[in-house]
């Protein structure tokens, strides 16, 4: 075994001094976004092609970019010129290890988003890229198990469960699909709809009496769900292969299936519950490392990805969609329009509770989400008692937010110091 | 040159190497394990030892190498006598059992994962033939026994010729004279085997179990491709503190712990099957 790691890491550091050479000359673009093989290519023949001079863009797993990342800011030299990644991945770095871009007068049209990107400091440590969601989305064929009086763009966590159920009464199989697989993104549907949508919060009502009769509603839902679901990542392929006829997942994880068979399938927003519509933005942003080779060529790749064209070239290359105001083109892929206009009728839902991109954790980011992963897995695929598991979880929770010293994020009511689990 | 130093120079470079690329590392790792930013700690190892998944991914570990090795050691002591009394076709009966060590164990995995998935093969042909009515999720949370017969089966399939081409090494070593004093004296077959071939067989067999126990202990490929996080075992808990939770720390203690238990099967197996002093082949 020692003698196979030692090849493999030979081979790799190989590799990896070949792409240092070969990318010498070019800007480093690093990216944990944009990862599928098709995104990547759009990236570089659609989006980064218009900058003058050559862009090498690498997509990489969180992990990996990370590692990679953290190597070359202790080595004190690197090749990587800018960074592409989520709000989340930012904010587990050393803001010190990100140059400050407050001079490139560049921001995006939300100013919660400006916000973020300072990480805490008073300057801009990422600038805004670009921003998507999620929702839902059905196969057409699932329309007609609609319960009675139920309004597809309005639709409660009951009627949503009722649908389901309707549905596998009339195929004879659970045809409700949830991203739950290791790579999958269901804590954010924990964190960002079923909690607010029942609680009102986050990480205040985690244990709330409220937040027991979410899972129970999400027991409920998930008696109705694909059991396959635990292998499930990209919803797409399961509305594709028909695995799956009512699903919920980021809208740039669905786009496939809207553009290879657009007639066959619908977006919605997302169901309601007693306290609202929850729903939860992503954000991603671009950053210069302290250790970029080319500091100017770098800023000036930044400032070409937030021009108008740009933004709209990468909107179609990857479903997220400008931080900017710019004029959309008609002419947009099925996913976008689908996906877009799912969006706003969330957001503009009498209803809307949305929520905030969790701030303040640090490179908590992970144990944060793992509590919600945790209690889903101890709740729903182990079976045990809810309560039991809330209080459990309640612990850690409470460990990483008196850690971090995080404050409350909305929908949370607003606290003094870290955010009390209540 | 002086020939006394001559030995020393030979394995100097090895040494060396090993030296830069496993101990220096594993210096490191430890202390990782051991400080979590105010110094000496046993912080990282409460951390993991307390979380609700351990006692599963330890438990999951260890029943999985209880199950998958003695299987395998069955398997490749057989298939190594019966290669060994092959004369024609013998190097290609050798090659073919091999083949699974030359697939990188993530591969052969997701070959498994083909056959069980709800489209996959095992579905298409049990359906072809009319024993179901529509496919089964056989890889799902309801079903925690085949999510462990199919882990389980793949590793069989994959490490078993690792175990076969030590233990054919190991027959070859054994001198025919034993075996023609046997048939002397009318000793069967499985006498033989039994009492010539097992007990010639213990270096290799050593061998060939702490390879395999080691890299049981180490699984993580076979479980990540077939059972998600459906089936927790100690290495993809390290994966997940490393790469998902970013702390060094806790996946430092995870590694110790994983080398901890190799160290001591390791040693319980040397004792059990030590060659005494003076005896050897």
């Amino acid at each position: 075994m020692t003698l196979f790691t030692k090849v493999i890491g030979a081979a790799t550091g190989a590799a990896l001094t070949c792409t240092a050479f070969a990318a010498q000359a070019d800007v480093l673009f690093g990216s944990t976004q944009a990862n599928p093989v098709e995104e990547q290519q759009e990236m570089r023949e659609q989006v980064l092609s218009g900058f003058g001079s050559p862009v090498d863009y690498q997509s990489n797993d969180g992990g990996a970019w990370l590692t990679r990342l953290n190597a070359e800011l202790q080595a004190g030299s690197g090749s990587i010129g800018a960074l592409g990644a989520l709000h989340g991945d930012f904010s587990a770095m050393n803001p010190d290890d990100l140059v400050d871009l407050t001079d490139l007068g560049l921001s995006s049209n939300s100013e919660k988003f400006n916000t973020l990107a300072k990480l805490g400091t008073d300057q801009m440590q990422y600038v805004p890229w670009m921003q998507a969601s999620y929702i839902m989305a059905a196969n057409k064929q699932a329309l007609q198990y609609l319960p009675v009086g139920a309004d597809i763009d309005a639709l409660t966590y009951d009627q949503l469960i009722q649908w389901t159920a309707n549905v596998q009464e009339a195929t004879g199989e659970p045809k409700f699909g949830f991203p739950a697989s290791p790579k999958g993104l269901k804590h954010r549907f924990f964190q960002g709809y079923l909690y607010p949508s029942y609680t009102n919060g986050v990480v205040r009502t985690f244990a709330s009496d409220e937040a027991v009769v979410a899972w129970e509603k999400f027991r409920e839902l998930w008696s109705h769900t694909n059991p396959g679901s635990t292998n499930f990542s990209f919803m797409q392929e399961q509305l594709l292969s028909g695995d799956a006829w009512i699903v919920f997942d980021h809208t740039s994880r669905l786009a496939q299936a809207f553009n290879d068979r657009p007639d066959d399938f619908v977006a919605f927003p997302a169901p309601a519950g007693p306290t609202g519509r929850g729903f939860m933005p992503v954000l991603a942003g671009i950053a210069i490392p302290r250790t970029a080779p080319d500091m100017d060529a770098a800023k000036a790749l930044v400032t070409y990805l937030l021009k108008p064209e740009t933004q709209i070239a990468t909107l179609r290359a990857t479903n997220f969609f400008p931080v900017i105001d710019v004029a959309l083109p008609d002419d947009l892929p099925p996913s976008v329009k689908a996906a877009g206009a799912a969006v706003a009728k969330m957001s503009a839902s009498a209803d809307a509770n949305p929520g905030l991109l969790p701030a303040g954790l640090g490179d908590k980011g992970g144990d944060f989400s793992r509590v919600y992963v945790d209690t889903f897995e101890r709740i729903i695929l182990a079976g045990q008692d809810i309560r039991t598991v809330l209080d459990d979880q309640k612990v850690v929770l409470d460990g990483i937010m008196k850690e971090t010293g995080a404050r409350c994020w909305a929908p949370d009511a607003p606290s003094e110091g870290a955010c009390p689990v209540e | 040159m002086n020939a006394r130093y001559l030995p020393y120079i030979l394995i100097l470079p090895v040494t060396l190497f090993l030296c830069v690329f496993f101990l220096y590392p594993f210096v490191l790792v430890a202390q990782q394990a051991f400080t979590t930013g105010s110094g000496f700690t046993f912080d990282n190892f409460r951390e993991i030892t307390s979380h609700w998944k351990f006692p599963i991914s330890l438990t999951n570990t260890l029943l999985l190498a209880a199950a998958v090795v003695p299987v395998q050691l069955a398997l490749a002591l057989l298939m190594a006598t019966m290669v060994s009394r092959m004369g024609k076709g013998r190097d290609l009966v050798l090659y073919i059992w091999t083949i699974p060590l030359g697939i990188s164990d993530l591969a052969a995995e997701l070959i498994w994962l083909a056959i069980f998935e709800q489209s996959g093969f095992l579905n298409t042909m049990m359906s072809g033939l009319g024993v179901i009515d529509k496919p089964v999720n056989f890889l799902s949370y309801e079903h925690p026994g085949v999510v462990f017969l199919a882990i389980a089966l793949a590793e069989i399939w994959r490490a078993t010729a690792i175990m076969l081409v030590i233990l054919v090494a190991g027959i070859g070593l054994i001198p025919k004279e034993y075996y023609e004093a046997a048939d002397v004296f009318g000793a069967s077959k499985w006498k033989q085997f039994t009492r010539i071939t097992l007990p010639m067989l213990r270096p290799s067999l050593q061998t060939a179990l702490v390879l395999r126990v080691i890299l049981a202990f180490e699984i993580f490929a076979v479980v990540a491709a077939l059972g998600g996080t459906l089936f927790p075992v100690l290495m993809g808990e390290t994966y997940t503190y490393q790469f998902d939770l970013l702390n060094s720390g806790a996946a430092a203690a995870m590694v110790l712990v994983i080398l901890a238990i190799s160290i001591g099967f390791t040693l319980i197996i040397l004792r059990i099957l030590r060659v005494p002093k003076g005896a050897s082949i």
